[in-house]
């Protein structure tokens, strides 16, 4: 096996033109991916998505019969008149259709987010670029701390994509989003180029931050980063959704957790406020079933998260599905904006690194869970797989945004790599806001450095 | 007649006061104001002033202030503005950092800045750091206020000074008002500063009045952040000292005036950043430094104004090491005898500056 992987890579190697050795095994299946199709079709038992193996599109009508999906063809097309033909044009692409989603379970709420969700032809590709961008920025990332050109901590997010994405699909740009370590992902999503992220994570002036915070500590406008200290973003979420409240704005804060904070008692006193003054606050745990090394069994007595806000509505959601994260957080949010006071989600979703670099992510779950949400959960997987089987897009579009991407994340990676370390005379900028310079004084009684705000 | 009584009267005002001179001449507005009602006035002024200005914390509202330091805030401003908070220090001092991050000016409340330290990664973590960490891009305008520091039979979980705690780290600015005119002046500064400032005030000089002076009590009245003040000039000897113990400086100053001894009182004012070169110039001209603070003496404030007298010019200047008076180095006994005599009286103070003088 070892020798064909080898072979394989060689070989793939030589067709990319890319550095043979480099790759670890992950990589090289991903990039196997856009030339193979190595990922299991769906499975029929999977009760997740309630959907059937896909049928070959019929080669006379358009209207479907199975029931279950539902296109929604152009004006052009009427009923039974169109045939599809073997070279496709965008016009023989569905442009839009009704998927099944899995069903919320509900805490307090009498009925919960739809059950079905609409996806455009354009809404697909825009997701699946998002998705496919932070997959890649990250697997590049993890390249780039095994050259030891990023450093310190760095905590991956690849496979919870649909998480980040279908958060922002559900909310506006001039909604409030504030998150935990695990940050690149909504970093991205929330309007921070690739580039000003990898050139934050190696620590250059380029960076978002300029090089002065690093990993999880990238900031955006409506973006409040990217925290260090477990659980302490919660409480600072909350006190954004009362900046919207106090303003009168009709904004909402998105405020995000992981299972491991859920414990934390910070984070029950801001449900206590928050349900008190009824804050436009959505409280969301990312439950990918690990904080750290420990398993939600060994952390808490009760695993169900949606439930733990307690007087608090709550919804647990399918978070490896970016549709359903969408259709629950937009009715979160509407619940929100409706005066209603805060809810909370859990997103069922799940990690495929370690909690950060310097954990392998072995010794507290076994290669074969890792493999098997791969394999049947992909977030992006699954949504290409939708896509394709009903003839949204072709496989082919999907592999250009796929080479589109790879040169984007090459360039920043470059860029992240080549742009200088910030200059020494910024070391003591930035302590405080509007402040004429101050002296500072250096690690001796005769350095005196400036500051300017 | 009157134009000329008023040329005599007063100096720099009196061209002015000639011009605007009405019939009749009313005394200067000078007030007799408590620290508390300073306070409360400075607050109810900035809230007037800026709509985003708003109080949190426990009590803060409808039972006016647990020391009545917000009384009649609610009553004016309403629920929005003046939000009584439950007991959760952690969790309201991060929605008030939160509020900060969204675009608001909170003032947090902390009952005392003993329970403060349930909240203390907020304030450092989260309040702190921030702005320097996103390099500039988000700032964290808040002001956390309360009681520091000793009571009066309060034992001791309740009688902590934080001033060394927050003063060591940069990001935050420290204030600690002794007077009125410091309270006014140093909460409407702080108030209007776009960065985290700890507030540490004192409960036993809540209900002291102080003289108020007509510039003091005009509503754009502040006073800048980093100076301190020199409350009486002498020659001998410098007392550097911040809130309470000023008093006990003047006092003590006082006594021995009447020994010959002129000891100048600085009023530091702010703990961060610290005036050195105010305390440098003294120094320069008395040759005798001796601090006083109620915290603890290892790492404290005393223990930095000596390391930093050292590194500078005053230090060639010393006729004698630094002294510092300080609270003793225990945690606060309750019984009143104890408690008395944990924390510096006028005769330490009078004794520590004969040693130094050597007299």
């Amino acid at each position: 096996m070892k020798n064909m992987l080898t072979i394989i890579s060689n070989a793939l190697c030589r067709i990319t033109g890319k550095n043979a050795g480099v790759q670890t095994v992950s990589e090289l299946l991903i990039d196997l991916s856009e030339y193979v199709n190595i990922t299991s079709p769906a499975v029929p038992s999977m009760a997740t998505t309630q959907r059937q193996p896909p049928k070959p599109p019929p080669v006379s009508t358009r209207a479907s019969d199975t029931g279950l999906v539902r296109g929604q063809g152009t004006g052009l097309d009427s009923p039974g008149a169109r045939i599809v033909v073997s070279s496709r044009s965008f016009a023989d692409f569905t442009p839009q259709a009704t998927f099944d989603i899995k069903k919320c379970e509900v805490h307090r709420l009498e009925e919960g987010p739809p059950v079905t969700a609409e996806l455009t032809r354009e809404q697909g590709l825009q997701y699946y670029r998002t998705m496919q961008t932070v997959r890649r920025m990250e697997l590049k990332a993890d390249q780039l701390y095994k050259q030891k050109i990023i450093r310190g901590f760095c905590h991956l997010y690849d496979g919870q994509e649909a998480c980040a994405m279908g958060i922002e699909a559900a909310i506006n740009s001039t909604d409030h989003l504030i998150t935990a370590y695990r940050a690149h992902g909504y970093t991205y999503t929330r309007g921070v180029s690739v580039k000003h992220i990898l050139a934050e994570l190696t620590g250059r002036k380029g960076g978002v931050a300029k090089g002065k915070g690093g990993s999880m500590h990238m900031y955006a406008p409506q973006f409040y980063g990217g925290n260090g200290i477990v659980g302490a973003q919660v409480p600072l979420g909350a006190g954004i959704a009362l900046a919207c409240q106090y303003k009168g704005n009709n904004q909402v804060c998105v405020s995000l957790y992981g299972d491991g904070a859920a414990n934390q008692g910070q984070i029950f006193e801001s449900f206590n406020m928050a349900a008190l003054w009824k804050l436009p606050c959505i409280f969301i745990c990312e439950n990918n079933k690990y904080g750290m090394g420990t398993s939600v069994e060994r952390a808490s007595a009760s695993t169900d998260y949606y439930r733990r806000g307690d007087y608090i509505p709550g919804l647990r959601v399918d978070g490896m599905d970016v549709l359903c994260v969408r259709e629950a957080t937009k009715f979160a949010a509407d619940h929100c904006r409706a005066g209603k006071g805060p809810i909370l989600m859990e997103l069922q979703t799940y990690r495929y690194h370690g909690h950060s670099m310097s954990d392998p992510g072995v010794s507290y779950r076994t290669r074969d869970e890792i493999q098997e949400v791969r394999t049947k959960s992909d977030p992006i997987a699954m949504l290409k797989d939708r896509m394709l089987s009903n003839n949204m897009a072709a496989a082919e579009e999907f592999k250009e945004i796929d080479v589109a991407i790879r040169k984007e994340i090459e360039e920043a990676a470059q860029f992240a790599t080549l742009d200088p370390e910030p200059p020494l005379d910024e070391l003591c900028n930035h302590i405080f806001h509007n402040e004429p310079p101050l002296e500072v004084r250096g690690t001796n009684p005769w350095s005196k450095l400036k500051s300017i705000s | 007649m009157a134009a000329l009584s008023c040329v005599v009267r007063s100096g720099r005002n009196a061209v002015s006061r000639v011009l605007r001179r009405e019939f009749h001449q009313t005394a200067p507005a000078a007030a007799q104001v408590t620290v508390r009602d300073a306070l409360n006035q400075a607050m109810d002024e900035e809230m007037e002033r800026d709509e985003r200005v708003f109080l949190l914390g426990e009590e803060v509202a409808q039972y006016d202030g647990a020391y009545k330091v917000s009384r009649g805030l609610w009553k004016k401003y309403g629920d929005q503005r003046v939000i009584d908070t439950p007991i959760t220090e952690m969790g309201f001092t991060g929605i008030a950092v939160g509020a900060a991050m969204g675009g608001l000016r909170p003032i947090c409340e902390f009952m005392t800045f003993n329970f403060s330290m349930q909240a203390i990664d907020q304030v450092i973590n989260s309040a702190a750091k921030t702005y320097y960490m996103s390099a500039g891009l988000q700032s964290v305008p808040i002001v956390f206020r309360g009681p520091n520091g000793a009571s009066a039979g309060v034992a001791a979980q309740h009688s902590q000074c934080f001033a060394a705690w927050y003063a060591h780290c940069p990001g935050l600015k420290v204030l600690s008002p002794w007077n009125t005119e410091d309270a006014r002046g140093l909460l409407k500064a702080a108030i209007r500063d776009d960065n985290p400032v700890v507030f540490l005030e004192n409960e036993l000089m809540y209900g002291v009045p102080f003289e108020l002076s007509e510039e003091a009590q005009s509503k754009d009245f502040t006073i800048p952040i980093g100076k301190a003040k020199i409350e009486r000039a002498g020659s001998h000897v410098t007392l550097v000292s911040h809130s309470r113990y000023v008093g006990h400086c003047l006092d003590a100053a006082a006594v021995l005036s009447k020994e010959g001894v002129e000891c100048e009182v600085v009023n530091l004012r702010s703990i961060r950043p610290l005036d050195v070169d105010c305390i440098e110039s003294s120094v320069m001209k008395t040759n005798h430094l001796v601090t006083v603070e109620g915290g603890w003496p290892q790492f404290g404030v005393g223990a930095e104004i000596c390391a930093r007298i050292m590194e500078g010019p005053a230090f060639n200047f010393l006729d004698a090491p630094v002294t510092r008076v300080t609270g003793v180095d225990i945690p606060m006994p309750y019984a009143k005898i104890l408690e008395d005599n944990s924390l510096p009286q006028i005769k330490d103070i009078i004794f520590s500056v004969k040693k130094t003088l050597n007299i």
